[in-house]
């Protein structure tokens, strides 16, 4: 299989076109200022190929806000293990979120596994799109290691001059290829034109905080008795944006929802949030993680020490989302620089 | 959206019917339970079950009877809130259902050939009964047994009838205390904790099981540190807010381990440097 292939950019939007054809295609979409979204597409013509973080990551594809879990039948006395899917391609996918899902997959396939979420995947195809340059001052990809492609997606686009370079990654990816039917394969000048720009690129990301990635993992080590949660504890409100907007918080609550005839119904599962008061509250009154500061610290713990120690991972993948999102202001690079700073 | 029955699935339910229903006390019931088919339970003492009502939702009980005991098992449930509220109104003859079981037990294997001393606060007589009595029925492969049990009034004692059997057996050393007494109690007054110090043991070879209220730990892990039982020889269970069981949720999540998977029950030397353990 040719590794690479390009697309002339006027094609584009016929390249859109005829993947929605193919699938149910969602792309980023502008919805204001400064604002994106994930949205079903037709055409090229609403796509937008340079965009900051969207508002919510395609995590909502993979782990939607809600998802029925069980149906369940009171007169049969019958419960159905159930799960839902839908066959899309996503177009547009940054480097930073092909990172979050590599970050969903790992925690759903732990034993035991999570079926609806693994089969769920497996049937979304994943379209990655370089960021040349920076988004905008809340990424911190570089020293997550989010900044250059990883892995992770069917077709990978990078912009170049007039031209997207087109790397294959898997045969469903050059299947797409061969249907959309518009794809010319790269010459040695398109290869030394990507070189050239991630070279460039390389210079350009530099790690947006004051400690390495490696010396990240130590920091957070040491960091439960630290001041800054104290801060945190005195801004944050407990709205639960920024795990809602994160791309690898996974947490969720499970509902039973009964139908009119009181007879038939589901259960569900729908996102939740540690950053809420009651969600480590147990019966007889006692939560676990009063203080909003425990929580905060508890969410900042859950990117960069538990995941590292069990799956040698971040679960930070840099995006920015929380701190773009935060009306309190609280900033995720801020917080690394204050502990970095009471860690001297 | 599409949607398809899944065989398999950690959310898969199973159908429990429930054989006997009785109150214990004025919050706590009773519920002796079969799986459809006669399917086995299949638990380890201290492991727990998701409870289920369809429309109303699903909690953690802990399994209360040993696996020693065949085609049944046993809950205890305190009316605590919407779920356990609709559970006190089911009677024999109802159905639940049941995913499970959870977690890790008490490691039945360890204890083995050793002595043994429970301590149980309130509920937590509940899980640490299906460890209580699978020692009993397995009585000669252990060592010596001491039983400590504590609760707020003697009204509040479960299992009555269980605890006299237990109070009478010779192989058994038996102590018990309430916080407050009546006129008729002619046991021990005051905390958990003050029936500690009475007791002997061999330190090398004594293992204590420790399941109460969160507030209990700290203080009898104090007293039986001062009787020198190594950490790693002291078990807890823990509760915690569970959703999932499976360790996907997150509700559960003490530091970077999972009570319903790396948990309930823990040693106290994994996890004396959590700091959202005790
Ligand atoms: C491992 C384990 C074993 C348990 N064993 C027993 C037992 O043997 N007998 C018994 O009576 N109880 C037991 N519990 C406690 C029992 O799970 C809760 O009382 C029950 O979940 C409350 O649900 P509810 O719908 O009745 O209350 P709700 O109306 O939902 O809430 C009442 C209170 O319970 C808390 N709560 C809600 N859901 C949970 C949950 N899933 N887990 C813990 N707390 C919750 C809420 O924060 C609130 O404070 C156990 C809990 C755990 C974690
Ligand atoms: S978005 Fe900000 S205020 Fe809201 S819970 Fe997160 S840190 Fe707290
Ligand atoms: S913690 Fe913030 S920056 Fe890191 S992945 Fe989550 S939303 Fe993005
Ligand atoms: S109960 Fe969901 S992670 Fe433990």
């Amino acid at each position: 299989m040719t590794q690479y292939v390009i697309l002339n950019k006027t094609d584009l939007d016929e390249f859109i076109s005829r993947l929605a054809q193919i699938k149910k295609t969602v792309a980023p979409v502008k919805r204001g200022v400064k604002n994106y979204a994930f949205e079903e597409v037709t055409s090229g013509k609403n796509v937008a190929v340079k965009y900051i973080p969207t508002i919510l990551p395609p995590k909502k594809y993979f782990l939607p806000q809600t998802e029925t879990l069980q149906q369940y039948d009171k007169s049969k006395k019958t419960w159905n293990a159930v799960m839902e899917f839908q066959e899309m391609i996503i177009f547009g996918v940054h480097t930073c979120d092909l990172a979050g899902i590599q970050c969903l997959n790992m925690a759903f396939s732990d034993k035991p596994k999570d079926i609806n979420y693994l089969a769920r995947k497996n049937r979304i195809l994943i379209i990655g799109l370089e960021c040349n340059d920076y988004c905008d001052e809340y990424a911190s990809c570089k020293v997550m290691d989010n900044h250059m492609p990883n892995g992770g997606y069917d077709l990978f686009f990078t912009e170049l001059d007039d031209f997207f370079m087109v790397h294959i990654n898997t045969l469903e990816g050059e299947d797409l290829i061969e249907k959309t039917g518009l794809f010319k394969e790269a010459k040695e000048e398109h290869k030394k034109a990507l070189k050239a720009m991630r070279e460039e690129k390389r210079k350009r990301f530099k790690d947006e905080v004051n400690v390495t990635h490696n010396q990240l993992k130590p920091l957070f080590d040491k960091s439960f008795e630290a001041p800054v949660w104290q801060s945190l504890e005195a801004r944050c409100v407990s709205c639960g944006n920024c795990t809602n907007v994160c791309p690898t918080c996974y947490c969720f609550d499970i509902e039973d929802e009964i139908d009119l005839n009181l007879t038939t119904g589901v259960r569900k599962r729908r996102w939740d949030s540690c950053q809420n008061e009651p969600f480590a509250q147990v019966a007889g009154g006692e939560n676990f993680r009063e203080a909003r500061g425990e929580r905060q610290r508890h969410r900042y713990l859950r990117k960069f020490k538990y995941p590292v120690d069990k799956y040698s991972r971040y679960f930070c993948t840099g995006c920015g989302r929380c701190s773009r999102t935060c009306m309190a202001k609280i900033n995720l690079k801020e917080t690394i620089n204050e502990l970095a700073q009471g860690a001297k | 959206m599409k949607r398809v029955t899944l065989k398999e699935s950690a959310y898969n339910v199973k159908t429990g019917k429930i054989l006997v229903a009785k109150m214990l006390t004025a919050q706590e019931k009773y519920f002796k339970i079969a799986l459809a088919g006669g399917e086995s339970l299949d638990h380890e003492p201290g492991q727990f079950v998701m409870v289920a009502v369809p429309g109303v939702g699903e909690a953690p009980i802990s399994v209360s009877s040993s696996p020693t005991i065949r085609g049944y098992f046993e809950l205890v449930v305190r009316d605590a809130g919407k779920l356990t509220h609709v559970l006190h109104q089911l009677e024999a003859g109802d159905t639940v259902g049941i995913r499970g079981p959870f977690g890790v037990g008490f490691p039945t294997q360890i204890l083995e050939g050793n002595d043994l001393v429970f301590v149980a606060g309130g509920l937590g007589i509940v899980p640490l009964r299906s460890l209580i009595n699978f020692v009993i029925d397995n009585r000669r492969d252990f060592g010596k047994v001491s039983i400590l049990l504590g609760c707020k009034t003697p009204q509040d004692m479960l299992f009555g009838d269980e605890v006299d059997q237990w109070e009478k057996r010779l192989d058994v050393n038996f102590n018990c205390t309430v916080d407050k007494a009546d006129p008729d109690w002619k046991g021990n007054v005051g905390l958990i904790t003050s029936l500690i110090p009475g007791v002997t043991l061999d330190i090398e070879r004594t293992f204590a099981i420790v399941v109460g209220p969160p507030i209990m730990y700290k203080f009898v892990i104090a007293e039986l540190l001062k009787k020198n039982i190594p950490e790693r020889q002291i078990y807890l269970s823990l509760e915690r807010h569970m959703k999932c069981g499976v360790g996907k949720c997150g509700h559960c999540q003490i530091g970077d381990v999972y009570c319903c998977q790396d948990g309930p029950v823990f040693s106290y030397d994994k996890i004396k440097n959590n700091i959202e353990a005790l």
